[in-house]
């Protein structure tokens, strides 16, 4: 298994029973990040939702999208709710906003030294972390500093 | 002889169903106006346990609640017997059903649990409650929290499960679990947007810790607080070090609410309900932290909604009891509740300003949830009744309005607007 951003241990991500999310996590698995976009009035969505919440229409799509956003917001926890945490220190998380996909927001961890000063407004590029071994195998996206 | 909405005895042939005719003839504002629980109802009655610290209490949180809702019969001086209607919050495990048969209720006429977690709807169980009383559901209804989270899993621990799904699947495998963890994020960029300091943080907390010394109820009663206590503090989240986070207690607390015209026959000086609301704006439950109004702490649309059924604006209000989970939603809160602009946070949020009885804005008079008991926030409405009846450990002089927010940031808040006699 590839190193990941936070230790082993951590909650496993599951498609949602209904179904709803499948197409996300599949494509994760494939390094490939997708949205929700609506066949009929276009609106980019996120997270996932089974009707439109712009036209109400249930013809929701999956579009791939560019693996590229900036930082809308970020935050760097140093107090472990979680066992897998317990020696792990300060981490950072960043909401990223996508502005080709209607700036949808999506939650990741930033890369790199964890006491790093963040801008918000940098712009930052997807990075796909496998976790093969787990069971379910899954992948999450995580996100580094855009080179300049 | 049956009376229309105005008042007027109807004559003679004439049918109730006419009623929603005439009400159509009247302006919008008009009928909204009728539509109001204005001054019609009143906290009668306050009562709570002694407040523990986190899985202290001797007592299991039933018996905590129970011990509530009788010391509030007591404070309004009625009979428990006189209870028929409960009014909760956040998935109270106690329910109306086990508690009217515990205490030998005669008649239940009501219960009502309002959804969310956290304490966003502690002010709408009070609303509620009041809202069953003004349309004579029932005549005197119980809102209690009990929350014993010694005997029960403790709020903050992410919970077990190995394996998660909806949104905790986006959230929970980066490190986001806790309600801190979830609401850092919007307090940031609000912070961001307008230039708001940590002294903004470090104000609020000063403030309920301060009161917390003149309040022998409260935990940390004789644990003050100083500025420098507060900056050595670790962090929890960034923007939050320890001090912006609530305590973790045991007890109860519950609140008596009956008829205007009841509660002046009763012992107490009444709380009058001026305006209750509740709700959130667009898409503020929206997955993944993709509320349209992000760096808000859910309260933009409520507000006003709240003041214009008070018939109060927010220079008015006397004191303010503003739920602090973290001081970051106490902080957005009373921005969004029209007490300062966003971009006067560092000038306004001076301790001087927060403190009874000469402050600006007396703030969390209490101590409120950081420093008298983490009580879900019915605590601070119990507090916003005694600054109306004028016996609060920390009493603003003259306080008529007393304005109380809940649970900010959650997706579902609400707010609460008590005043006095004067105010009708």
């Amino acid at each position: 298994m590839s190193e990941s951003y936070l230790p082993k241990g951590m909650p496993i991500p599951v498609p949602q029973g209904d179904g709803l999310d499948k197409s996300y996590w599949e494509a994760t698995r494939h390094g490939e990040l997708v949205v929700q976009k609506c066949s009929d009035c276009d609106t980019w969505q996120w997270g996932p939702e089974w009707v439109c919440h712009n036209c109400r229409s249930f013809n929701m799509t999956w579009k791939q999208i560019e693996p590229s956003g900036r930082i809308y917001s970020w935050e760097r926890p140093w107090h472990p709710v979680h066992p897998a945490l317990k020696d792990q220190g300060p981490y950072l998380v960043v909401l990223v906003e996508l502005p080709q996909a209607g700036n949808v927001r999506m939650i990741g961890n930033l890369l790199g030294d964890p006491h790093q000063d963040v801008v918000i407004g940098s712009k930052v590029e997807a990075v796909f972390e496998p976790h093969d071994d787990a069971e379910p195998p899954y992948t999450l996206v995580q996100w580094r500093l855009a080179a300049k | 002889m049956r009376y229309a909405a105005d008042d007027l005895p109807l004559a003679e042939g004439q049918f109730a169903f006419t009623l929603p005719i005439r009400h159509l003839a009247k302006d919008a504002k008009q009928r909204m106006s009728e539509r109001t629980i204005r001054g019609k109802t009143a906290v009668a009655g306050v009562g709570e346990t002694t407040y523990y610290k986190h899985g202290q209490s001797p007592d299991n949180e039933f018996v905590l609640v129970l011990k509530a809702i009788l010391a509030a019969c007591e404070d309004a001086g009625i009979s428990p017997d006189e209870i028929d209607g409960f009014a909760s919050y956040s998935n109270d495990r106690n329910e109306p059903t086990r508690i009217a048969a515990a205490l030998g209720i005669k008649e239940l006429k009501y219960s009502n649990m309002n959804w969310g977690g956290g304490g966003g709807g502690v002010a709408a169980a009070v609303g509620n409650a009041s809202a069953a009383v003004a349309c004579g559901y029932a005549d005197c209804v119980v809102a209690f929290r009990g929350l014993a989270q010694g005997q029960f899993r403790r709020f903050g621990q992410s919970a077990p499960d190995p394996h998660v799904s909806g949104d905790a699947a986006y959230m929970s495998p980066y490190g986001i679990m806790s309600p801190l963890q979830k609401y850092a994020m919007r307090a940031m960029r609000f912070m961001h947007e307008y230039d708001v300091d940590h002294s903004v943080l470090r104000s609020i907390s000063m403030a309920s810790y301060t009161h917390a010394q003149n309040n022998p109820r409260a935990v940390m009663y004789n644990r003050p607080l100083s500025d420098e206590k507060y900056d050595d503090s670790r962090w929890i989240v960034e923007p939050c070090r320890l001090f912006d986070c609530c305590q973790e207690n045991d007890g109860a607390a519950a609140c008596i609410i009956v008829s205007a015209e009841k509660a002046r026959d009763l012992k107490q000086k009444p709380a009058f309900i001026l305006g209750a609301a509740q709700g959130s704006d667009h898409r503020c439950g929206a997955p993944v932290m993709n509320a349209s109004n992000f760096p808000s702490s859910s309260f933009a649309t409520l507000a006003p909604r709240l003041y214009e059924m008070a018939r109060v604006s927010p220079d008015e209000v006397n004191v303010v009891q503003s739920y602090e989970n973290f001081t970051i939603g106490v902080m957005m809160a009373v921005v969004e509740h029209g007490f300062c602009a966003p971009e006067e946070c560092n000038e306004f949020f001076q301790l001087e300003n927060l403190i009874a009885p000469s402050g600006k804005m007396p703030l969390n008079t209490s101590g409120g949830n950081l420093a008298e008991c983490y009580m879900h926030g019915l605590g601070l409405q119990i507090e916003a009744v005694r600054q109306i009846r004028g016996d609060s450990v920390n009493q603003v002089p003259g306080a008529d309005v007393a304005i109380n927010i809940a649970g900010p940031m959650v997706h579902h808040v609400s707010s609460i607007i008590m005043g006095s006699e004067a105010t009708l």
